[in-house]
Order: C-alpha cells, then structure tokens, then sequence
C-alpha cells in the first residue's frame, strides 16, 4: 500500500480469546440492573454520608449514596431546557453537561476538554453562552437553557445559522459544531448585523481541530443576511 | 469530460444531523443499566506493577469489576497494550474498573493501590543512543517498519565528532542511496548544511477516544471513534477476541482523527472486554481530554540533519538526509521512511543518500498523524530551500519550480527506487500559485516595516501518497430503483465517503437524490475497503465504486437482452432505464431490471459471488442476496506508480518584532489533486488544513519534564492548536491544477495531508523572510524564538533537545 496503511496498534496481537473465561454463563454476573435505591436507602444515605467529598467530586455527579451530602435534600430541581421543564435529580456538584447529556438525553451537547477551553459544550443560559462543562447545573436552575437540539423551530426547520452552515460546508467532523451553532446564535440575538470581526470574536471560545473557521464565519455572516 | 455530479456541490447526507445536534459519536451511545468504565494510568513513565490491590475499591458503593492486566491479552514485542502490567509511558493504561456511576468508579479507581518498580527511562532519543543511555523498552531501544527490534548505541566518539549543534550520526539501522551522492556535492555550487528538530504534537482531536459496547445473542456490540469503518474491525475482533463475524460495530461519525483514530485501537476495546466480564451489560467508557494527552497518540518527532548540494541554477543535485524519530513507546508509524519519500518527489534530487534511527523513548506512542514525515520534512527541509536561494542569488520560487516535478505530470521519479508516479503536477501548482499570489510583485515589499511589524513572504510544497488498491466496491439497485452504495471508509468529516461514491452514482447516470448511502457500521452490509486516511480515499474508493457501478452497469445490459432480447453490447444506460441503444424506446426501468435481477438470482442479486473479493464484502453481499441487483468486484485495474498528492503555499505575514506576534494575512495553496470531485469539499480541506499546519508550524509540541517523564502539556491551552483569531478572516485561498490522474478511471487522486505541510512550510519561511532569512532549525517556531532572532539573542533552548521547551 506504498507505505500509506495507517498506525495500527492491533497489530501483533495473539488471536484467540481476549479476557479470561468466567466460568459458566452467568456465574460471575453481578449487577445487571440499573442501581435502584428506595427512598428510605437515599435518605440514610444523605444522613449518613455526611461531608464525604472525593476529589474527583469536581468531574462530574453521582447517583450513588457516598456522594449524598447534607444538601442533598436540595436535588430536585426544576431544569427548563429548550422550552420544556423538567424536575430532575441534581447533585451540587453536578455539571449542566452531565445533567442536560446524561438525565436528559440530549446527547447534541458535546464534551471535549471538561476544562472551558474547547467550546463544544457551548449552551445558552438565558441567552448567554456558557461553557456547560464546567457550569453547576444547580448554578443555572433559574434560568433558560438552550442547547443546540433547541435551535431548530419545533417543526424541524432549521435556524439560519443551521442552515447557513450546511451551505457553506461549515461542519467537518462535526464534534465542534453544536458549540458554534449556540454561540453564533447567541450572537446573532444579539447582534443581528455583526462585522466580520465581532463574528469571529463571538465564536473564539469554540475550537474547531479540523480547522474550519473559515467556513463558519462565511456561515454566519451568510445567516445574519437572513434573520 | 462533462460529468453530471463530478465536479459538483453537494449536500452530505450527514451534515443536518450534525448541525442540529442528531448526529451519534461514541460517547452519544445510552442503554439502560449502562456501567460506566475508568482506568488507572501509570504514574511513572517506565515502571513495572508489582502490586494492584483492588480491596478497597471494591468496597466502593457502585462498583462492579476491575480489569488488570494479567485479565487480557498482551501484545507481542513492543506492541501497545490494553492494559499494562510494565508501563511504559506516564498515564499508560494499568487497571480498569466498572462501576454504576462515572462517579462511582472515578472513586474506585482513586481507591485503588497500585505499587510499581521504577525502571530506567528516557524521553530524548538522542539521549538513548548515547553508550550508556537507557532503552525506552525492555527488548531494545529501536526499532520500525522493517528494522527489527534492536538495541543501537552510539559511541562517545560519534557524539564528540559532531559539531556543537550538529546531529551527532552514528550506526543507523536504515541506509540507502540512489546515484552518485559524493559527486554532486563535489559538482556543486553551494552546498547547505544543517541539523534540526521537529516536535512532536497530539493530535487534539476533538472528540476523545471513547467508546461503548455490549454482549447479546453472543455478538459483541461496539460503538467506536474510527476513521475507518471497514478496516478497523479486523483488528478490533481481534482485540476483542472474536470472529469478525461475531462483530457488531457502529461508527457513523468521528470526531476527528487526523490517523490517531487511524483503525481500532486497544483503548476501543475495553468497553467490550469489562461487558463481557460483566456478562454482556453495556459499558461505556468516557476519555478526558487529560486522558488524551497521557495516553492518546501523537506526530513522531525527529531530530535530523541534511546536507543539500546545488547547481548553480538551484537544481538540487545531491542530497544527504540522516533522521533521528522518536517512536514513543511502541514501533509507532515510519514516519521516517516519508522523510525519504517527501524529499525524493518533491525536490527530484539527481543523487540521494538517506539514513535513518527510529528510537523508542518513555513518551505516548507515536501514530501517523496528518502528513507523517512529510509534512516535518516540508518543514525541515524547505527553509533550507530558502537559504540556498538567497546564497545562489536566485528567487524562492524559482528554486522550486526547477526541481519539482511536473512535464506534463509525467517526469517524477519517486522514492529510493526512483520509481513511477501516476502523476505529478507539483511544478504546475508552484507556477499556478506564484501567478495567482502576484508573488513576484508582492515579494518585493518582503522586510518592509510599519511600525514594529515586519512583512515576509513564505513559499513551501509538500506531498503524501494519494491512493491505493485492490479493495472492494459494492453497489445495490433495489426494486424501487434507488440506489444503494455500501462504503466503508468511514466518516472522518471530509465528505468524501460521501463524494467518492458520486462515481457510482456517475457511472449508472443517476439522479442523485435516487441514491443512498449505506455506511456507518455493520449493520449497513458495508464492503472491505481501506480506511480514510493517508490520503487515499478520493482514489481508492473511487476505482471500487467505479468496478461496483460498471459491474451493476454489466448486469443491467445483461438483463435487458435477457428481457428484450440481442446482446448485452445493443443496449445502454439512459436516465436510470436501460435501452437499447438503436431504439430508446425499447428498454426497462433499473426498477425493473433489479425485480428481473431478484427473479433471475446467481450473480444478479448476489447468490454468486465473484472469488476474489474479500470475506467481509461476501459476507455483506450474503446478506443482502436476493434484495436486488447487486453490483460487486474487487478492484484489479491497473496500477504501476505510487499516487502522489502535491501542493504549493504561499503565505503573507506581518512579524511584531517587539512582541513576537505573527499576523498571518494570507495563504493560498494550491493543490495537484486529479480532478475535483466536490469543489467546496476541496476548498474547506485546503483552508481547514491551513489552519492546522499554521499551529504546527507555530506553536504545538509536546513537552516532557526530563527529569520525571511526565508528560507537561495536558491541556489545549497549553498545546495551543489554533483558534479562529489565530487565523485570517477571508484570507485562506485555494486553488486546483485540476489535471487528471493516469490511474484513475477518473482521474482523481488525494489531497488532505500536503496541503496541511506545504502551508506549515510557508508559514516557517515567511516568519524567517520578515526576520532576514534562514533562521530557525527548529519546529514550531515559537514566538521566544521569535523574539530571540529579532533582538539578536542566542536563543534559550539546547540545539537539539526535544519534548522539551
């Protein structure tokens, strides 16, 4: 293949079976049901954890009892997200990525970096973006959230920075793209009539490896023609 | 020739999914019950487990099961493992745990105890062929495609003849040459001679390599980050430990890859290896972009040196290259060996000696990445062009045109055995470029000032192969009409899963909105065809769809003389009907000839296959017999010469000498990539490519901590991939030589690496023009150097060191 085959790390691997037996099919099996905790359970559980907090609290939340602090009586929330509210289940320590992506569903929202550098968990908290990473969803409960699953009209037509962005052959990869369509949205409400300078700076904070700004700045300013 | 979709926009089928946030990556993967999966990275850069104690993690609530290393299978030599009991790199992956929450086993794997024995290790190559320097590995400490694993040191002696600065150039494993090197050195009028170093980098992907699985009905159920649907799933069976056949895998979307997520990797395995431990609940395993840079792949650095000889008209007559790769921790890519390859196609030197050590060092492993070898060597060796011009007094361009091939895309010779190109326009595209960026005129205000800000000019080529053979294409006209075309190439954000099977659609005359694309996993009956990378997907998988479609095309005559009576050769495509070709009212709809096709059976809907396509293109076309007409060949056309993708950069910039700041204001590159397919397709990997050499070229490396191997820069901001202020608004241009390839059906050849080195190269000449000219040995160029040539100052860092600042 003239030298061209790609990095294989597969290679020179023994065939045959990968992990050791374990025995007799369902022997070993343990859990194989969603963690069910009855109300009682939880409730010992906030009262017994305490203050435990791991240090790998910051990364993301936690159904299980260990993580259950004294304000856990505080969970439920009401969470609106793209026009809908939802009461949902919310540790403090919690982030709006891991509650819209993980208790939600709506999986739109990516996450790159956890640390606010790459964007593409790039949501609108009352119409401001925010890096959803690394934002407390608990943070956000009064607010108005959008994600990218809602930009579109509730009848699927796209927003004219969705559309604008399949014209202009904006989304590579894609990964990066539900960030920059929030964030030029956002300014887009804003600032209907953006220069090319304040475009750019308005999409700064969302990073694109495939390297396509070009594409989507001509997106935008293509959209702001049209809304 | 007039195409009715080649040379034509597009809409991808899967671009709206990605815009309103429906498109599925890895992580996007739920189901009920689903375990969440972390791992234990080492913390030594070369150690070796004498203790995993899992007791107390265990005890955490939430936790299902621990993988270790002695669980799973272990690779042979220096190969990557899954999980590792003898680490060799800092965050190699050791312990697995599964737990019911992410949080859960995020605090399992913090109460794990693993005890290890610290192991000798090293993270500059130079320093581990010094004589008593350590091995990156047990075994040995070099190694690569065609060099067996070996331990080479270099005498004291061979490092104190070095100059200071110079690469010392002991034993190399790898030597060759072609024509009479010493002889044109001696013929030469200037001779140039200098060592360098190029860093390594990650490939910052954007989406990490996560991935999910699950057991059911005794299939293995994966959903994987790939850029290769088809190709990667021999090697994830067996990672997995599986038949292919008992494979269920989907990869419909990767966010990004750039050849770290060239095929499967072991990482991707994991997931399926910690369900089945867990009879067969879905696992997910979520990678941190901290994870990324620990244990994640990144570009092979080098330290090199080369000896250039000219004439004095700028033809390169003799060149001498001796590189030095670091492999990482595993025989990694041969990136060197493209080294040898860039420098043979682009610069056609008369005469050519090359040496190479690839050396294994305490570092993350070393994937291909994005032009590997060939973009370092564009950037290695074209500032050196830059400085032979300005000895020889004879213009940057100039200098170029004269050795890149070009006559007619017929003159090139490539590699060590100075064989055939299937074409190569370079010289067509320097020309094409330097009238299209006025660089003549523009040259002339090279150095001006205003204010502090200088301007340069940079003009740089670079290439990779473009394209392979021998895979299968597979087509399906169903009764309905439509057409179907399986390809599994995979989905790396290029469109050209999407654009490639356009031929298909081509050759059968189709309306394109009558077509469907099948691809995204197994699920989709997908055909063996080689992976999106190096490249090679625009030839590659054109020359299968174009052997599919002709086959359908074959079948289609066959059945309407079955049909209407003659011979196949009376009839002809028209407007998805085939008619005959004296009369077009006599013929059949392709809905009907696919019913016909279904009621004939055998070859006609994929009952009988031809003998020399691959066992998983049976397998897809076995599934779907019966279904339709099934249009199915291996490719077996012609091909003799390697497939060269080309491209020219030139770049404008503006260099603040007080600050250091580069500005750059425009590049244009242009590309020798056969015939266009998808015009905006081109035009978004030539601009996006752009951006990514820039960083390259200016700011990303790795960077090791050498007295403790740990790795320094584990996070964006501090590898610094470009961002949108970093690069011009409406200032990145693109241009086609637009001229067939000879081996294409048609013509068309690849393009997505060089584009990406041709830009980096020009970057780096351009800083180098606004600071005086050749400068700088050392990629990227960072902006301390920066300042550093502008005042004059030595600069801070060691001549040769690398993964360091």
């Amino acid at each position: 293949m003239d030298g061209i085959g790609p990095f294989d790390p597969t290679v020179g691997y023994p065939s045959g079976p990968a992990i050791k037996e374990i025995g007799p099919e369902g022997r070993h099996i343990p859990l194989w049901k969603p963690l069910h905790m009855s109300r009682r359970a939880f409730l010992r559980g906030v009262v017994c954890s305490g203050t435990v907090i791991a240090g790998s609290a910051y990364l993301f939340s936690t159904a299980s009892p260990a993580r259950a602090d004294a304000r856990a009586v505080e969970r439920m929330i009401s969470l609106t997200v793209n026009g809908r509210t939802h009461t949902v289940d919310v540790p403090p320590n919690e982030t709006l990525a891991f509650t819209i992506r993980y208790r939600l569903g709506l999986t739109g929202t990516k996450v790159g970096c956890n640390h606010a550098e790459c964007g593409a968990c790039t949501v609108m908290a009352d119409g401001v973006t925010v890096y959803s990473c690394s934002t407390l969803t608990h943070r956000v409960r009064s607010k108005e959230i959008v994600t990218v699953e809602g930009i579109a009209a509730p009848d699927g037509t796209l927003h004219p920075v969705q559309q604008a962005f399949i014209e202009e052959l904006a989304p590579q990869c894609g990964f990066c793209t539900p960030g920059q369509v929030v964030s030029a949205v956002a300014l887009l409400n804003k600032n209907p009539r953006p220069t090319v300078d304040e475009a750019r700076h308005a999409l700064s904070g969302n990073l694109c490896r495939c390297g396509a700004y070009d594409h989507y700045l001509r997106g935008v300013m293509k959209a702001a023609e049209r809304v | 020739m007039a195409y009715k979709l080649i040379g034509k926009n597009f809409t991808p089928p899967d671009i709206e999914a990605k815009v309103t946030g429906a498109a599925r990556f890895a992580e996007d993967f739920r189901a009920d019950g689903m375990a969440h999966v972390k791992i234990w990275g080492s913390k030594m850069p070369n150690g070796r487990v004498t203790r995993i104690d899992t007791s107390a993690a265990e005890r955490v609530p939430g936790f299902l099961a621990a993988l270790v290393p002695d669980d799973v299978k272990q690779p042979d030599g220096a190969g990557q493992a899954i999980l590792s009991s003898q680490p060799r790199y800092f965050g190699e992956p050791v312990v697995a745990v599964a737990a019911e929450t992410e949080q859960a086993a995020a605090d399992a794997i913090a109460a794990l105890v693993v005890e290890m024995e610290l192991l000798p290790f090293v993270v500059d190559p130079l320093e581990s062929l010094k004589p008593d320097g350590p091995n990156a590995f047990s075994g040995g400490n070099v190694v690569g495609s065609g060099i067996d694993l070996q331990t080479v040191k270099w005498s004291g002696r061979d490092f104190a003849l070095a100059g200071e600065g110079e690469l010392p150039r002991g034993n190399a494993p790898l030597e060759w040459s072609f024509g009479d090197v010493e002889a044109g050195f001696a013929a030469a009028k200037v001779i140039v001679e200098e060592s360098f170093v190029h860093a390594s980098n990650s490939h910052h992907a954007m989406e990490p390599r996560s991935a999910a699985a699950y057991w059911e009905g005794g299939k293995c159920h994966v959903w994987g980050s790939t850029q290769s649907t088809a190709f990667a799933q021999p090697g994830l069976a067996n990672l997995i430990g599986i038949p292919l056949s008992d494979l269920v895998f989907v990869a419909e979307y990767c966010g990004g890859g750039f050849g770290g997520k060239a095929g499967a990797y072991p990482l991707m395995a994991l997931p399926a290896l910690m369900s089945k431990k867990l009879g067969g609940r879905p696992c997910l395993l979520r990678v941190s972009r901290k994870e990324e840079y620990d244990n994640g792949y990144a570009r092979g650095g080098f330290q090199g040196w080369a000896k250039l000889g000219f004439r004095e008209d700028g033809r390169l007559i003799a060149a001498d290259v001796f590189v030095v790769q670091d492999l990482g921790t595993t025989q990694g890519f041969p990136d060197f060996n493209n080294v040898a390859n860039a420098t043979s196609i682009v610069f056609q030197p008369e005469s050519m000696r090359f040496r190479a050590v690839p050396v294994m060092t305490n570092t993350v492993p070393k994937g291909a990445q994005r032009g590997p070898g060939e973009n370092q060597t564009a950037n290695m060796i074209e500032p050196l062009f830059d400085k032979a011009a300005a000895e020889l007094g004879i213009d940057r361009v100039a200098i170029r045109v004269i050795n890149a091939p070009g006559g007619g895309g017929k003159d090139a010779k490539f590699g060590k055995a100075q064989g055939p190109v299937s074409s190569a326009y370079l010289r067509d595209a320097i020309e094409k470029g330097a009238e299209q960026f006025r660089w003549s005129e523009r040259v002339a205000a090279s150095r001006s000032r205003d204010g502090s800000r200088v301007r340069g000019y940079g003009v740089a080529s670079a290439f990779h192969t473009a394209g392979s053979n021998g895979f299968d294409g597979l087509v399906r006209i169903t009764p309905d009409g439509i057409l179907h075309v399986h390809t599994g190439v995979g989905n790396l954000g290029t469109y050209s899963y999407a654009s490639t099977s356009r031929i298909a659609a081509e050759v059968l005359g189709y309306d394109w909105s009558r077509v469907v694309l099948e691809y995204g996993g197994t699920a989709r009956h997908l055909p063996w065809n080689l992976g999106q990378f190096g490249s090679n997907t625009n030839f590659t998988m054109t020359r299968t769809n174009w052997v599919a479609a002709m086959d359908a095309k074959a079948k289609l005559q066959e059945i309407a003389a079955a049909v209407l009576g003659g011979t196949p050769e009376d009839y002809e495509l028209r407007d998805e009907r085939v008619v005959a070709t004296a009369d077009a009212s006599k013929g059949i709809s392709f809905a009907e000839a696919a019913q016909k096709a279904i009621e004939m059976g055998g070859k006609y809907s994929g009952q009988q296959l031809p003998e020399d396509i691959n066992p998983m293109t049976i397998a897809s076309a076995t599934a779907m017999a019966g279904s339709g007409l099934i249009g199915v060949a291996k490719d077996t056309l012609p091909k003799v010469g390697t497939v060269p993708a080309l491209s020219a950069s030139f770049v404008e910039v503006d260099v603040d000498v007080e600050t250091g700041k580069v500005d750059i204001r425009e590049c244009l590159t242009v590309a020798d990539c056969g015939t266009v397919i998808h015009p905006m397709g081109l035009a978004a990997q030539v601009r996006s490519a752009a951006v990514m050499g820039f960083g390259l070229a200016h700011t990303e490396r790795h960077i090791y901590d050498p007295a403790y191997g740990r790795p320094n820069a584990r996070a964006l901001y501090l590898s610094k991939p470009y961002s949108i202020l970093d690069v011009p608004a409406d200032g990145l241009h693109w241009a086609a030589v637009d001229q067939p390839d000879f081996e294409n059906p048609m013509g068309m050849k690849g393009i997505g690496e060089p584009i990406q080195g041709s830009a980096s190269a020009a970057l780096i000449c351009a800083i180098s023009d606004a600071l005086g000219g050749h400068l700088f040995n050392r990629v990227p160029v960072v902006t301390d150097m920066i300042i550093n040539a502008a005042e004059g100052m030595p600069q801070s860092h060691k001549p040769l060191a690398t993964n360091t600042v």
